[in-house]
């Protein structure tokens, strides 16, 4: 029976030791992976060429581009509650073309690394499976921990390759990319997010779908 | 005898996993060693709390008690007592319950599988056999 109480008492302190040592070699709120980056370090748009990642027709006579924080809230209710009803009822028909902008809040923590973790994804072609892993599973939004990890498993979970993907953010390989994002922003008078706009005019009107179907319906009967 | 000591063995061991994962809910550690698994994603989850309060705490809370439990019944005193055997298969069969709940949640709404929770779905089902076991034979008194 002794023998039975030390092993007990070292599996506990093992055990003990394990969990202590693992709670000082990763601190609860480790610096934010991706610093923003500096204003005045000039943004690649133009070299990388590249404005967002579209859903929808080529052809689509109407065009919305989304200015949007992976971190905000109501970017995440847009995204779960209005735009499912969008995409199948505007976009899937043809009559709409949909166009992401990132716009990470500098108030936002953790929003240009979930930016990062998009343009990373979308480098293997799934860029939309991971938006909606972002906003789909939005608790990592409140909780003020480092997403590292659980970003890393909306990878594996969307069938990312993942050595790929940890090179793609370990580098940081879209951080101009979303910069120039952001400067592009600025500049058509973003404020805050989500901001639309249709066919490149600012839209101020509600943000639900409904509003959307009516504006699309006008905007194609004005066209005919 | 050697079943509860087992029982004692184990429950300590969870209650190590499951120390684990709700230092991780709270915030004192930053990030889950996972290997393969998706446990950040499951336990980023909304089924990772119930009633507000982190699955992994219940899994602290139940662990200990039936540790208790399992060092009460190698007491002389209560080596004998169905009662204790009773308590346990109890509390294990509770745990066995809620463990078969969270790994079917895992399976078939998450689509994730978190390997520490695996670990300790192991680990309670183990102590929910070795607590019937126990029941049905239980330590014989000593003269």
């Amino acid at each position: 029976m002794k023998r039975f109480y030390l092993l007990l008492v070292a599996v506990a302190v093992i055990g003990g030791g394990a969990l202590w040592y693992g709670s000082q070699r990763s601190p609860a709120s480790p610096p934010p992976p991706l610093p923003p980056v500096p204003s005045t370090q000039p943004a690649v748009a133009a070299a990388d060429a590249f404005h967002g990642y579209t859903l929808g027709s080529d052809s689509a006579p109407i065009e919305v581009t989304e200015y949007s924080d992976f971190e905000c809230p109501f970017c995440a209710s847009f995204a779960t509650v209005q735009m499912p009803v969008i995409r199948e009822q505007l976009i899937a028909t043809g009559r709409l073309r949909w166009r992401f902008r990132d716009f990470p809040l500098p108030s936002h923590k953790y929003s240009r690394y979930a930016a990062m973790a998009a343009q990373c994804a979308g480098e293997q072609g799934k860029f939309w499976e991971m938006h909606d892993q972002l906003f789909n599973n939005h608790q990592w939004a409140q909780t003020g921990k480092n997403p590292r990890g659980l970003f890393r498993d909306f990878a594996r979970a969307i069938g990312l390759d993942l050595d790929k993907y940890d090179a793609c953010m370990d580098g940081q390989r879209y951080a101009a990319r979303i910069e120039a994002s952001v400067q592009e922003g600025e500049a058509v008078g973003v404020r805050g997010t989500p901001s639309f706009f249709v066919n490149g005019r600012p839209y101020t009107g509600r943000g639900t779908s409904d509003d959307f179907k009516a504006l699309v319906d006008s905007l194609i009967k004005k066209h005919k | 005898m050697i079943r509860r000591q087992a029982i004692v063995l184990l429950a300590l061991v969870g209650l190590l996993v499951a120390t684990y994962l709700w230092l991780y809910k709270m915030g004192v550690l930053g990030e889950l060693q996972c290997g393969t698994g998706s446990c950040e994603a499951v336990q980023a989850s909304r089924y990772a709390e119930l009633l507000g309060i982190p699955v992994a705490f219940y899994g602290v809370a139940g662990y200990t008690a039936l540790m208790a439990l399992g060092l009460a019944g190698l007491q002389p005193t209560f080596a004998a007592d169905r009662r204790v055997g009773a308590l346990l298969a109890t509390l294990a069969t509770v745990g066995f319950a809620f463990s078969l709940y969270l790994t079917a949640i895992e399976l078939l709404v998450l689509h994730e599988i978190c390997r520490w929770c695996v670990a300790s779905a192991v680990i309670m089902t183990a102590i929910w056999v070795l607590s019937i076991v126990d029941l049905r034979h239980p330590p014989a008194t000593r003269p």
